[in-house]
């Protein structure tokens, strides 16, 4: 038996500032050098170019952004990446199309009222339809709740993943079958024209069939659109969630449940709430992803979803305003990539940052840090 | 209607039990026999008796005897996907069920896997040694790259992440380019004697080729383990939520890369979103057998080592395993590459098996399944993952397409609502899986083996 071992070499200490350390940093840097670099040269040879870029990715950031916070709202308080938001955000826009395509439902101001101002008639009928997509998601995200989460509440949080995961694949495999939403990519029909116009010496409209002149940026009314109803949305929930009594009870279920529950607040039911608030935001966002990118299918949710929820965690999970910034990362930095360095890598780009984000601040931008564990 | 049905069922219940069979032989032990005085313990014989006897029991079943063949290829197809589908589900519970990592990832290294060994007999029986020198010496190389900066960080505390990715990748980038600049100057040196596609040379057909197909398979794998450590590293120190929705990425980029492998990657043979075509099918039920055998004892043989033991613990408790003097992060690690080891290794079978590759084979909805079968199987039970990886083969892709198939054309994609109701319902009643923990045979804990008493008298 050896009773002497050799001497170990005491370990040296990495100090946070000794060159060792700073490696890792160096390669951050360079990667972002890189990136800035090629911002750069593209923002110098073609501005307007890059702007119409940045554009582009508000209007994506921003629809993100409405998916991004029913995450965020539902991973705060019950920890469960709700894999099923993505096809609730789907169904959303599925209900909208067969209000549109079958029942007309975006006209029926003309149908009842024939004299009415056409313009008044027309926002009236689209906020018709965007609400009857968003009370039917409420349901469908209320249903899941209770069926399929709330039985799982005391289960390891594995069960409630998979559980998650098994939602979603019904939600998708249930509306790929052929009579239900089928494969195919469906035309949208629009529940309103769409008008836009071009700056380039001042905000001309662009009438139908006209090419937008060069040197110009193209905004639509889609764009003016989206922006303005998340706006509408973050400032609802910051006054929910911080001026209401359902607002102090998410947060306080968020932070302690069993505590919560002592102090009287019904967790189930704020949980349900919480569900549905999330779930009628991203039917919102369905409707508006529709309208803007006018063709969808059934698994139209699975990458913004994922997306989303990559914004939600870049921002920090469980902060309004973190999903709201990290969506508006994500959005430019898909738009960007897509522009400046390969089309299909776009999809690619949304968890390279997040690693790399995450590997700098583990609790995202806006989180707070984590506590120490007991 | 209901004959087939009936067929279809024995047949799940013949593999199920085959397999029990299977792992019985393997772990029978026997007294010591004395002969001429010397003890000798046949156990190990038995155990390997038993499984070629296991092996050669479908090999009889998949060869044609004159003209009558048990099984057909519809069959032989379902046997061969669910060895493949048994490897990845098997280094996915290491990842997951052992070692309690929330991985996604594991469709990407499978079709990592997949690739790599497609590329490198692809290329060897269209006359181009380059695929396996560069992958061969490449990951040969990387290896040792990644050892030597082990070495040199093993002894430093506190080292950031960042740096010894850092520290790992530009070792590993250094490898890649030598291994490079090696295939270069050696394929040329190896391609007269691979002839063509039509006529293969000397070292394309026969013997060789198997040697390659079997090598094609190993380096596949090492290549997959080899970038699951290099982008394990930053990655597992992401909380469990973060890793997993980040290795759900990175089989959302593999796929991606897939798709534009020929326009972004250099592989014009893997031809992108269109598939990979002309694989040569070399996977025979012996390969399939042998690397899934292979997995098996090397899994349950590290799962009963310390290594595996310090695996198990940091999945209980980490702040725990930690003060008992675990390498917390390192043991994640081992987890991970292990894992996606199995999983390359089964996609280099796979590809070989199936002879075309297609993106969408990899994409990540498809991508759940392993994750899925995992939790049907009993996170932690080698067993439950075993039979949940053959039963949901042969009942989804095997019963369910066949049965439904019968009542309309369209009826078969209804087995894919039809499953997550199962998983729901699963998850409902029983939380645990199938089989919970629970092993049989030879995938239980070693036991001690039997002593004769009046050995011990002696000893004493």
């Amino acid at each position: 038996m050896q009773l002497q071992t050799r001497p170990k070499k005491p370990p040296i200490i990495v100090r946070p500032n000794s060159f060792l350390a700073w490696i890792g940093r160096a390669f951050l840097i360079l990667l972002a050098l890189v990136v800035t670099y090629i911002l750069a040269q593209n923002l110098i040879q073609k501005p307007l170019y890059f702007v119409t870029n940045v554009i582009n990715g508000l209007q994506l950031g921003f629809v993100y952004a409405l998916i991004a916070l029913g995450y965020t709202m539902v991973y705060g308080i019950v920890k469960l990446i709700n894999f099923a938001h993505g096809d609730v955000f789907m169904v959303g826009a599925f209900v909208s199309f067969f209000a549109i395509e079958r029942f007309q439902l975006h006209q029926w101001p003309l149908k009842v009222f024939p004299s009415m101002n056409p313009f008044v008639a027309v926002a009236i009928g689209t906020i018709t339809t965007i609400l009857l997509s968003m009370v039917v998601c409420v349901l469908l995200a209320i249903t899941i709740e209770r069926v399929a989460y709330k039985p799982l509440r005391d289960a390891p949080r594995i069960a409630a993943l998979i559980t998650a995961i098994g939602v979603s694949f019904f939600l998708e495999y249930f509306g790929l079958l052929e009579f239900v939403f089928s494969a195919r990519f469906i035309p949208y029909q629009r529940p309103f024209e769409v008008v836009t116009w071009y700056i380039s010496d001042g905000i001309h409209r662009l009438e139908n069939g006209q090419t937008p002149p060069d040197n110009s940026i193209v905004i639509s009314n889609i764009l003016l659109i989206i922006i303005l109803c998340t706006l509408a949305v973050l400032v609802f929930l910051q006054f929910l969630v911080h001026k209401t009594k359902i607002g102090i009870a998410m947060r306080a279920t968020s932070f302690d449940k069993p505590t919560a529950r002592l102090m009287g607040i019904q967790v189930d039911q704020v949980i349900s709430f919480t569900f549905a608030i999330g779930a009628a935001f991203a039917g919102l966002g369905g409707v508006l992803y529709a309208i803007a990118y006018p063709s969808i299918k059934t698994l139209m949710g699975v990458y913004p979803g994922l997306k989303a929820f990559v914004a939600a965690v870049l921002g920090g999970i469980g902060s309004i305003p973190g999903a709201f910034v990290g969506a508006l990362i994500m959005g430019q930095a898909e738009s960007m990539t897509a522009s400046y360095i390969s089309t299909p890598m776009r999809d690619a780009i949304a968890f390279t940052i997040l690693i790399l984000v995450l590997l700098v601040r583990p609790t995202g931008i806006f989180g707070e840090p984590e506590k120490e564990k007991a | 209607m209901n004959l087939s049905i009936l067929l279809s069922l024995v047949k799940i219940i013949v593999v199920i039990a085959y397999l029990y069979g299977l792992f019985w032989v393997m772990g029978v032990k026997v007294r010591p026999v004395v002969i001429g005085g010397k003890k000798v313990d046949f156990s190990l014989a038995i155990n390997v008796l038993g499984v070629v006897v296991a092996f050669f029991i479908i090999q009889l079943g998949l060869t044609n005897i004159g003209g009558f063949q048990l099984l057909n290829n519809f069959d032989s197809g379902l046997l061969f996907q669910a060895c493949t589908m048994t490897m990845v589900a098997l280094g996915l519970n290491l990842i997951y069920g052992y070692n309690g990592q929330f991985s996604l990832g594991q469709w990407g290294f499978y079709g990592i896997g997949a690739y790599a060994a497609a590329d490198i007999t692809y290329r060897w029986t269209n006359g181009d040694a380059s695929g396996l020198v560069v992958l061969g010496t490449g990951v040969i190389l990387a290896g040792i790259a990644i050892w030597l900066v082990g070495k040199f960080t093993s002894n430093l505390r506190r080292m950031p992440v960042l740096s010894s990715f850092t520290l790992y990748l530009l070792g590993s980038l250094i490898a890649a380019f030598i291994a490079i600049q090696l295939g270069k100057l050696l394929s040329p040196a190896i391609n007269p004697l691979l002839g063509t596609n039509l006529a293969p040379g000397p070292l394309a057909q026969g013997v060789w080729l198997q040697v390659v197909f079997f090598l094609s398979v190993i380096f596949a794998g090492i290549f997959a383990a080899e970038i699951s450590f290099l982008f394990g590293l930053p990655v597992l120190s992401l909380g469990s939520d973060y890793f997993g929705i980040a290795t759900l990425g990175f089989t959302i980029v593999v796929y991606t890369l897939m798709v534009n492998s020929d326009t972004i990657l250099p592989f014009p043979e893997m031809r992108g979103g269109r598939g990979m075509i002309g694989i040569p099918k070399l996977t025979t039920w012996f390969w399939a057998f042998f690397f899934m055998i292979a997995v098996i004892v090397a899994m349950r043989d590290l799962l009963h080592s310390s290594h595996g033991r310090s695996i198990l613990s940091v999945r209980e408790d980490e702040v725990a395993a930690r003060s008992m003097g675990i390498d917390v992060a390192g043991t994640k690690l081992m987890a991970f590459v292990i894992g996606s080891l199995f999983a390359g290794l089964g996609g280099g079978v796979y590809a070989h098996y199936i002879g075309f590759l297609s993106p969408g084979a990899f994409d990540f909805l498809i991508g759940f399944n392993p994750m899925i079968i995992i939790v049907f199987g009993g996170l932690g039970s080698m067993t439950g993952t075993i039979t949940a990886s053959f039963g949901w083969i042969f009942f989804l892709e095997g019963m369910l397409r066949e049965v439904l198939g019968k009542i309309s054309p369209e009826a078969p994609s209804w087995r894919y609502v039809l499953y997550p109701l199962t998983l729901l319902l699963l998850m409902l009643i029983r939380p645990q899986g199938l089989l919970g923990n629970t092993e049989w045979g030879f995938l239980k804990l070693p036991t001690v083996p039997f002593k004769n008493t009046a050995d011990e008298g002696e000893n004493a």
